[in-house]
């Protein structure tokens, strides 16, 4: 194919000692041009000189998806987590839904069964990490700026700072947001989404984009499911309803409730190798 | 607010491969997003508002067309399209989560000069 203008022609070819680097197009019309490569630049249009009229417009069918060069990366990331054999969590949820707590007392409950690291992406402050590091777990900070979630390359640039090697799982700490990270594949294992019982039953239904991609959906705080006059039973049916495939947790970090089941859990996942 | 990132990304798409094709101008750009792309129309087209003056596109019209999620029922063989995302069969009402379209971004085609 022509890497140029992309049209399925072959590329420079030689016939005996004659260079020949030249095809033709047929435009929807019938005219026929035939362009050589080395003319390729800001003066160079496709049907221009043979069109009837000077500036004929000229329809690019693409189809090529917007975010490639993200989802190339998260990829990359994927395969080079599964060849270390490394479990790896992208963790999102709105902001204040209680994932630096679940964390800490996830890696607090794991230690000494799974060897764990924190990347977590916030748009200022390393507060989360500080909160994190009280573990011992080595935890690397992505402060995004201005951006409301985090892109696989960011992620390639935060692994070298840890000896992945050393590991058994990795969780990514995304940016509390519950719309723009769902477009944007990490290379994770697990897409864990949280949802905290002062949050209402229904927010399953309002984020769907977001909710569908879990694999895991955590419902936390539970501790405080009366204060916040939480239905339970309506919030598991919106969550079944909107995320079909997904596991579903709940846990008050508070109490300790559900954190047994849910590290059983990542132990269990880690030991059958995904 | 990442339509703004999405629409910088599509926009540099659209450039090379106008540049490639020998083209200076962008009369049209065609995006196809999904209903569970996670993007929201209008706020394509309000960053599309923002960037266009710095790209070959200044001139361009952005046309938007939303694709419909559309998920696969095992048990009826079938696919469906989902009624306000609530992935549920419309025959046997079982959820599922074998979404087979909707989740696009794609640059679908560009009008150039």
């Amino acid at each position: 194919m022509c890497q140029e203008c992309g049209c399925s022609q072959p590329g420079p070819y030689q016939v005996g000692d004659r260079k020949i680097d030249a095809h033709t197009h047929t435009l929807p019309d019938g005219t026929v041009i035939t362009h050589s490569h080395h003319d390729h630049g800001p003066s160079h249009a496709h049907g221009h000189e043979h069109h009837h009229h000077g500036h004929a417009h000229h329809i690019l069918n693409l189809n090529t998806g917007i975010l490639n060069a993200n989802d190339r990366a998260a990829e990359q990331n994927r395969g080079a987590f599964k060849a270390l054999n490394l479990l790896v969590l992208n963790v999102v949820s709105s902001p204040g839904a209680g994932k630096t707590t679940l964390l800490t007392k996830t890696l607090n409950e794991l230690k000494g069964r799974l060897r764990c690291a924190v990347i977590v992406g916030d748009l200022a402050t390393d507060n989360d990490a500080a909160r994190l590091r009280t573990t011992g777990a080595p935890v690397v900070q992505i402060a995004t700026g201005t951006l409301c979630h985090l892109e696989a390359g960011m992620v390639a640039e935060a692994v070298k700072q840890l000896d992945l090697r050393a590991l058994d799982l990795l969780i990514i700490e995304n940016v509390g947001n519950l719309v723009c990270p769902a477009s944007f594949d990490l290379g994770e294992a697990v897409r864990v989404v949280l949802h905290s019982v002062t949050e209402g039953e229904d927010k399953p239904l309002k984020y769907p984009p977001m909710f569908h991609s879990a694999d895991v959906v955590g419902v936390t705080k539970t501790d405080m499911a009366t204060a916040a006059d939480f239905d339970r039973e309506l919030a598991l049916k919106n969550i079944r309803q909107a995320s079909p495939r997904a596991k579903i947790f709940e846990f008050s970090a508070r109490t300790g409730d559900g954190i047994q089941a849910w590290c059983a859990y990542l132990v269990a996942l880690k030991t059958a190798g995904r | 607010m990442h339509e703004f990132g999405i629409m910088e990304a599509a926009l540099e798409t659209a450039a090379q491969k106008t540049r490639a094709a020998g083209a200076t101008q962008i009369h049209r750009l065609k995006l196809r997003v999904g209903k569970l792309s996670g993007v929201v129309p209008e706020a394509l087209q309000f960053a599309f508002d923002a960037l266009k003056d710095k790209s070959l596109a200044a001139q361009a019209v952005l046309e938007i067309e939303e694709v419909p999620a559309v998920c696969w029922c095992a048990d009826c063989a079938a696919e469906f399209e989902t009624a306000d995302l609530k992935y549920e069969c419309p025959r046997c009402h079982q959820p599922s989560g074998d979404l087979r379209r909707g989740k696009q971004m794609e640059l679908a085609s560009l009008e150039i000069s």
